[in-house]
């Protein structure tokens, strides 16, 4: 189908035509170049938030709530929800849109399920392509959740302006397990299912947590968490705790005010600037490295190159070593890499 | 891999229908056969689930009922998808529908009907064959 004719569309309002590029996107990393190039002029209007958190926090439900928060405000609000691609099948099942089935007037909310698509770090790679999308459509925010996550699943931080961190009680040791990888990048830790027992000593655990981190700052400052911690200081943002209870939706007014507090200290401490500087340069380097990836498939498809299988076993005949073949190797996709 | 062209189906269970059993077996199944299986849970409008067709662009729309409410709501379903221009997504019905029926719910352009007993690979089979696009 022609993007030119669904860009011109989308700009109409017809969300199908937005829906559409977004599959598109999705689909195909020439279409999402495609795309981008055009619609990159119209996007950066829209605020960007990420939710991420452990699978069962609550997520969804708290994304339902503050969708109907902004709504009532009279926002337009643009949803991505990820859920992981199975690594058997291929397949996926995306749940999210079940936590969030409240009626909306036409055009004010837009909620897509996108699976991970074996990308780790908890969106897809179209996720990126669908938030500038909808930045593009001309809603006022767009709010990204990821997949549940566990440890390591960062990249939805370089994507937002402002990421949630869902807890939730209950679930044993769970600072532990998360406090060297996304713990580090909330900006607002949300402490969901507060009702339950546990909330308020999980907050006191996050509370000791942000302390700690701050004491071995002045100890240790040139380790390398430890530096951005003091960052985070120096910045003038120690990350609340909000407590919500995403079925009541009891807490959501308060987080969504820590939510517009933390969007005024990025801009009033020029911390905008460097957020955008690192998000976008996240991107460039996603995009370098597909590309380049694409190239080393390429290069080492058996099916296409006939000279592969008799240079592996020279490798396996060990006259040649693993190394000085990927140099080879790595000349010609560099040369590829140029066209 | 530079096209990464997945089956996007959505599963819907329309009006009052407490039971979804079926929906989530063909869901898990059409998800295990390498389909991006979007659930929008019970009680669903028509009107809301074409707005979920026009946010999430699928291949196929599955409705599965079994209230016997399936001459009320599935031509409210095709009438607001006619007028949203939405011509191009497979319109498939599985749950409790008498073979009486299928005719003319056939006539307003549900191509697929599989109820109690069906198999699942004929479904999927049948999606893989039918796609419009």
């Amino acid at each position: 189908m022609d993007i030119d004719g669904l860009v011109e569309r989308m700009r109409q309002g017809d969300r199908r035509a937005t829906s559409r590029l977004i599959s598109l996107a999705e689909g195909d990393i020439a279409a999402a170049r495609a795309i981008s190039t055009r619609l990159f002029k119209d996007t950066g209007k829209a605020y960007i938030i990420g939710v991420t958190g452990a699978p069962g926090s609550g997520k969804s439900t708290l994304v339902n709530q503050i969708i109907s928060l902004l709504a009532k405000r009279g926002k337009r609000v643009g949803v991505v929800c990820v859920d992981p691609t199975s690594p058997f099948s291929g397949g996926a099942l995306l749940g999210d849109r079940i936590r969030m089935k409240e009626d909306y007037p036409p055009g004010q909310v837009f909620i897509r399920s996108m699976a991970s698509r074996g990308k780790l770090g908890g969106v897809a790679r179209a996720t990126k392509d669908t938030v500038s999308i909808l930045d593009a459509s001309g809603v006022d925010l767009v709010i990204v959740e990821t997949v549940g996550v566990g440890q390591n699943e960062i990249d939805v931080y370089t994507l937002a302006y402002t990421t949630l961190v869902l807890l939730a009680p209950g679930m044993g040791d769970e600072i532990q397990a998360f406090k060297a990888g996304i713990m580090e990048t909330s900006d607002i830790y949300v402490v969901n299912k507060a009702d339950h027992d546990g909330a308020d000593q999980l907050v006191g655990e996050i509370e000791s947590m942000l302390d700690l981190a701050e004491t071995i700052e002045l100890e240790h400052g040139e380790d390398h968490v430890v530096v951005e911690v003091r960052k985070q200081a120096k910045a003038g943002w120690r990350p609340p705790i909000c407590k919500t209870n995403a079925l009541t939706g009891d807490g959501v007014e308060a987080l969504w005010a820590a939510i517009e507090a933390h969007r005024s200290h990025l801009v009033n401490s020029g911390e905008m600037a460097r957020k955008n500087r690192s998000k976008y340069r996240q991107e460039i380097i996603d995009i370098l490295r597909e590309k380049f990836a694409l190239h080393v498939e390429e290069a080492l498809d058996l099916t296409k190159n006939g000279d592969l299988p008799a240079l592996l076993d020279e490798v396996a005949a060990r006259k040649q070593d693993p190394y000085t073949v990927s140099d080879g190797i790595g000349k010609k996709i560099a040369d590829a890499f140029k066209s | 891999m530079l096209q990464d062209r997945k089956i996007r189906v959505i599963v819907a269970k329309p009006g009052l229908d407490g039971h979804d059993r079926g929906a989530k077996v063909l869901a898990r199944a059409l998800r295990d056969a390498g389909m991006e299986v979007i659930y929008t849970g019970l009680h669903q409008t028509p009107a809301q689930i074409v707005e979920t067709v026009v946010q999430e662009d699928p291949d196929v729309l599955c409705l599965s009922i079994l209230s016997g409410a399936h001459n009320e709501l599935f031509p409210r379903v095709m009438t607001v998808l006619k007028e949203k221009g939405i011509d191009d997504v497979l319109v498939m019905a599985g749950g409790v529908i008498p073979d009486d029926d299928i005719e003319g719910l056939r006539r307003l352009g549900i191509e697929g009907f599989y109820g109690p007993g069906s198999k699942l690979q004929d479904i999927i089979d049948y999606i893989k064959s039918h796609l419009k696009r």
